[in-house]
């Protein structure tokens, strides 16, 4: 066999089929299926990551034709740039999560088997980057399926638990639907590059040779994008991921939320600049509306939360919201033909698609840790976790840092590469874009600041203060299989912080290929130092600079306050004399996003009790206060309560039919086949 | 033979194949019914035997001979003993409104020709006379699978569907090719014993074959 990026990846794939097929062969022994299983798939996640590095690096397209499928459909496949990317992005996190998966379903051992587990957990992964590697639209939706099924019945795992199995449900409605649009798109556009003679349209190849007229080139990508963002969870699509997200194996979360959802990403970028490659600017400001839409209502959705997986959910809405942020901007440059503003916007949505995977990664794998450890997802009866879990806190503070874009992580590099796509939109020649696009910049700060504002509370509700909860459980520090997935995880988020240059010169091939210009990132000397994406008098930033600068303030703060001993010293904390404070009175989660839900209190549903006893004496005096908050989600329903009610009507009509007599089905054929005949005689 | 000759043994033996379409409308008794089957099929046999001669198309006798080994001696047979272990050959089904039955049964016949007659202009089969007829047997079977209760008529009732429909092939395009119709023949043999099966359970689950206890298997809101 040749060596090449797609005989790696392809390889990678049959590796993981391969642990699947072993699996009943060490059923027996959980503890080593366990091991073998998630060791095997984390050495395929290394060959995928040398497939796809290799893929970007050389600008490598390779094909191949595997004879298998339906008869005279074969399967295509091909790894470009832009999938080797994805692919690089998928078996990055992937790698991370199968190390720490090999500690963590440990905890599984001795309360239910972990098998189906570890067989989805191979044929998710499998699915996903075949999703990836697919270049016909048969073998895409097959790849598409197999990715949805293996992870209903990962979130289904733990299936004793009604809201496991409401949220699969949920999510297998959400993804049949969205697969349909896919579907339906495809079919358009396989269509219109043969007409419906001939079969030879579906592969990527023919529609990228054919011309799309206008009209039917906005249906097919409508639908793609309907679909693709039912999958990404784009406001309004996102109810199943607040549900599937919490209740799925934190692992399992990890990879759906930092991997899954970017397939979707994938397949907009795929369909609109490699299949479709002509399209006006309205398309790109569909996508920027609603990104920035995602955006905004994802992270204010997060800041009410208080399950930690479920802040971390709504907070995949958010950056799937940035990371479209940035395609959209991508599109409607590229509609303008402005090449390089174009690649900065696509550079920007990309490089935040590799970062969300690493850092939403690194936190549902910290929040996976302290569910490990605690047995307790809500943050209310959580508290003081630092003590005694010091590496998974370090660990999750270095996720809090980077997904609230803050230097020197990574998530600040993406987010201000977004910031300098939006500040250069005014070179835009339609006025009303001008106008617009600025706006949607305050917007992004605004999610910025209340993503930090969202992370100060989780890390500070959990890890921080006191033990709030009733119970007290035995807590113990994450093992080293889960904290050395974790460790890579932040050394990954830190590496991407700060040497952006290095990632952004690997991966400039793709907006080359897609938007027609490669991105200048460095001007003048040291320009590995300095990320300077259009001009150095406009702006720049070195990720090393700053983050010595940090580093350098705090040695010198740590030692300004360690080198004295003495300096620091406890004491018990002052209560103004009340003398009967307890745990139950420190700032909870509640209580810390209670000024934000005062001003956005009009974007949610909410329903807020107070109600007090009063002891007899007098009611100046209570004896107890109870609090009673309800948040839910607007869209529940604005959107899909409607169309629940109204299926439900048509079906209850439907069922009329249905009178169980036999007789009475026959006399409906009867009768149709009279009415048939008399009609077509 | 004389193809005037042929004509009307066929529209002859079609006459038979209606009238005892007829006969198993109204038929109440069990074994009745499983003999007018078993002639049916007999009158299939020859008519097709028949026009395989005139059309000098060999295959023919091959279906033939299945018709009468299957439809003849096989499925009355299956049937026959499907009543005897079931215990129903001396229950008489009540066969609500005879009359009625019949002229819809009539009425069918006559809506049958009314459609055929496009179709009888522009052939020139010898057999074409007889496609209306055979559309009625079809539509027959239907209305007997309606208007019947017990599970075995209804089974009896299909079968003669399917003997219509053989009809129909036979004097339409005279005859399937021979790998559909021993296809068709296999699924005919299949169904009877599903059938079989299914009567068991259905009469073990309900003591009864009366296909109306099943509207209880219907999801309550």
């Amino acid at each position: 066999m040749i060596l090449s990026p797609i005989n790696i990846i392809s390889s990678s794939v049959l590796l993981l089929l391969l642990s699947v097929a072993i699996v009943p062969l060490l059923k027996s022994n959980q503890r080593l299926l366990i091991n073998t299983s998630f060791m095997l798939s984390s050495l395929a996640s290394l060959l995928g990551i040398a497939g796809g590095v290799w893929a970007v690096g050389g600008g490598i397209t390779n094909k191949l034709i595997l004879p298998i499928g339906l008869p005279d459909l074969p399967f295509h496949l091909r790894v470009d740039p832009l999938a080797g990317f994805f692919i690089t992005v998928i078996c990055l996190l992937s790698f991370f999560v199968s190390l720490y998966s090999v500690g963590y379903i440990k905890g599984y051992l001795g309360r239910r088997p972990v098998t189906s587990l570890v067989i989805f957990y191979c044929i998710f992964l499998a699915g996903i980057l075949m999703v990836v590697l697919a270049d016909d639209a048969l073998f895409f939706l097959i790849a598409w399926e197999v990715m949805a099924a293996a992870s209903y019945f990962l979130v289904m795992f733990e299936d004793e638990r009604i809201e496991n199995r409401r949220a699969a449900f949920l999510y297998m409605i959400v993804a049949h639907v969205g697969a349909i649009a896919i579907l339906l798109s495809f079919g358009i556009m396989a269509g219109l590059t043969t007409g419906f003679e001939s079969f030879n349209g579906y592969t990527f190849d023919a529609m990228r040779q054919a011309e799309f007229p206008l009209k039917w080139a906005t249906a097919a990508f409508l639908l793609a994008f309907f679909g693709f963002a039912a999958k990404a969870g784009v406001v309004p699509l996102h109810v199943w991921l607040p549900e599937a997200h919490p209740v799925a194996p934190s692992n399992v979360s990890a990879l759906m939320s930092g991997v899954m959802l970017k397939t979707a990403i994938y397949g907009i970028v795929r369909v609109s600049f490699d299949l479709i490659r002509v399209f006006p600017w309205w398309w790109g400001a569909i996508v920027l509306i609603l990104g920035l839409i995602s955006a905004v209502m994802g992270v204010l959705y997060a800041l009410m939360q208080h399950d930690l997986k479920r802040l971390l959910a709504y907070h995949s809405v958010e950056n799937i919201g940035i990371i479209l942020i940035g395609i959209g901007l991508s599109m409607i440059f590229t509609s303008f033909h402005m090449p390089l503003l174009s690649a900065l916007a696509l550079i920007a949505g990309l490089y935040h698609t590799m970062n969300h995977a690493v850092f939403k990664g690194l936190l549902f794998m910290g929040a996976g840790a302290v569910l490990h450890a605690t047995d307790e997802r809500n943050m209310e009866e959580m508290g003081g976790l630092i003590h005694r879990m010091p590496w998974t806190a370090a660990l999750f503070l270095i996720g809090c840092v980077s997904i609230s874009a803050l230097p020197p992580f990574n998530g600040f590099v993406s987010e201000w590469l977004t910031f300098q796509a939006f500040l250069l939109s005014p070179a835009l020649p339609s006025p009303l874009l001008k106008l617009l696009i600025p706006l949607g910049a305050a917007l992004l700060a605004l999610t910025g600041a209340l993503a930090a504002a969202c992370f100060v509370k989780a890390f500070g509700v959990t890890f921080l203060g006191h033990w709030r909860g009733h119970r007290n459980p035995r807590v113990h520090e994450a093992d080293w299989f889960m904290r050395s997935g974790m460790i890579l995880a932040a050394l990954t988020c830190l590496l991407l912080g700060i040497l952006p240059t290095l990632f952004i010169d690997w991966m400039d091939i793709i907006p080359e290929q897609l938007a027609g210009s490669k991105l200048r990132i460095s001007a003048g000397e040291y320009n590995w130092m300095w990320l300077t994406p259009v001009a150095p008098e406009r702006a720049s930033y070195s990720g090393l600079i700053v983050f010595l600068g940090i580093l350098l303030v705090v040695v010198a703060a740590y030692l300004v306050l360690h080198i004295r001993p003495g300096a620091i010293h406890r004491a018990p904390i002052w209560d103004c004399g009340f003398g009967k404070l307890n745990q139950r009175m420190q700032y909870n989660a509640t209580s810390f996003s209670m000024p934000i839900r005062r001003i956005f209190g009009f974007l949610f549903n909410i329903k807020e009790q107070v109600k007090l006893t009063p002891r007899a004496v007098h009611k100046a005096f209570p004896k107890r206060l109870n609090y009673y908050l309800r948040i839910r989600d607007r869209f529940w329903n604005w959107l899909y309560k409607p169309v629940v009610e109204f299926s439900f009507r048509v079906s209850r009509k439907v069922g009329l039919l249905q009178q169980g007599r036999i007789q009475a089905y026959l006399i409906y054929s009867f009768i149709t086949i009279i009415v048939l005949l008399v009609f077509s005689r | 033979m004389d193809i005037n000759v042929v004509a009307q043994l066929n529209s002859f033996l079609a006459a038979f194949v209606l009238l005892t379409a007829f006969g198993m409308l109204v038929q109440r008794r069990m074994y009745g019914l499983v003999h007018l089957f078993a002639w049916q099929g007999l009158f299939l046999s020859i008519n097709t035997a028949i026009v395989g001669f005139v059309a000098g198309k060999h295959h023919l006798y091959i279906s033939s001979l299945l018709t009468l080994s299957l439809k003849v001696f096989l499925l009355p047979y299956i049937l026959h003993v499907l009543i005897q272990r079931l215990k129903v050959h001396k229950e008489v089904e009540v066969v609500e409104n005879v009359p009625m039955t019949m002229l819809m049964g009539i009425a069918l016949v006559i809506f049958s020709y009314y459609l055929m007659s496009p179709v009888t202009q522009l052939s020139t089969l010898v057999t074409r006379s007889t496609l209306a007829v055979a559309l009625a047997t079809v539509m027959i079977g239907l209305l007997m699978m309606i208007t019947r209760k017990h599970a075995v008529t209804q089974i009896i009732g299909f079968l003669a569907m399917e003997n219509g429909l053989f009809f129909a092939a036979t004097s339409a395009t005279y005859g399937m090719p021979l790998v559909v119709e021993l296809g068709v023949a296999l699924d005919i043999l299949i169904a009877a014993f599903i059938f079989g099966i299914f009567f068991f359970h259905i009469h073990t689950t309900f003591d009864s074959l009366d296909v109306d206890q099943m509207a209880r298997l219907k999801e309550e809101d």
